[in-house]
């Protein structure tokens, strides 16, 4: 399954990109899940993805719970809590 | 009669009030966010997610609107770096009455920052920082929770 992935804020800066397309291994079920597997891919990644409770999620552009199922949504982006206003 | 806008650029305060006076209500109630000079903040850049911001504004506007009697809602949120005293966030509600603006304005400002996809990095002379969510502004915008909760 291709993922676009988009990240924000201090996640993009620790990901050193603010967005790309990956191939997801079966088994990713949930942002949580994918989220795991980031931080597997070590460096920035596992600094972004150190400590999920600090994250936040959107699937296709709709806030939902790192739990949610990742279903047939074809972008997840990963931020801290916002601050906007 | 929702105005929503994202942009780097400045906007004019009485312009847009005007405009929403022209919507012949009886009652316009507005708020507007500037860069707070905190502890030597300089200025600040405004982080946004392109496409769901102006989605995320266009939904908050239409809770507004399906709750309260309104006849305009106007939305600006800047983006980019904008230097202390800079004006960031606009939010005004035009209705026939004052409760009604009143109160629109406040839920709208209030859910704005729980709700919608911006991220503020401070910067000083002694570095960058990324402002952390605060849990006021989360029991803020929860107030507006209840059995007509948008």
């Amino acid at each position: 399954m291709a993922l676009d992935i988009l990240y924000f804020a201090w996640v993009r800066e620790r990901v050193g990109v603010g967005g790309e397309r990956l191939e997801i291994p079966t088994g990713v079920a949930t942002p949580l899940d994918l989220a795991a597997w980031l931080a597997g891919r070590g460096g920035g990644y596992a600094e972004a993805f150190a400590d999920p409770e600090r994250l936040r999620c959107a699937l296709d552009q709709e806030i939902a719970p790192m739990t949610a199922d990742l279903g047939q949504v074809r972008e997840v982006a990963f931020f801290p809590p916002v601050t906007g206003g | 009669m929702i105005s929503i806008r994202v942009q780097p650029d400045d906007f004019d305060v009485g312009a847009e009030l005007a405009a929403l006076e022209a919507k012949g209500g009886g009652a316009v109630a507005s708020f507007t966010g500037l860069v707070r000079p905190d502890d030597g903040v300089e200025a600040m850049t405004l982080e946004h997610y392109p496409g769901m911001t102006e989605k995320a504004l266009r939904d908050l506007a239409g809770h507004a609107t399906s709750r309260w009697p309104l006849c305009g809602v106007t939305v600006i949120h800047r983006v980019g770096t904008l230097r202390a005293g800079a004006r960031i966030v606009f939010v005004a509600a035009a209705s026939d009455h004052r409760a009604a603006a009143l109160e629109a304005c406040a839920f709208l400002i209030d859910r704005l920052k729980t709700d919608a996809p911006f991220w503020k990095k401070e910067h000083r002379a002694a570095g960058e920082t990324w402002v952390e969510a605060r849990s006021a502004d989360d029991t803020a915008a929860k107030r507006w929770d209840g059995p007509d909760a948008a």
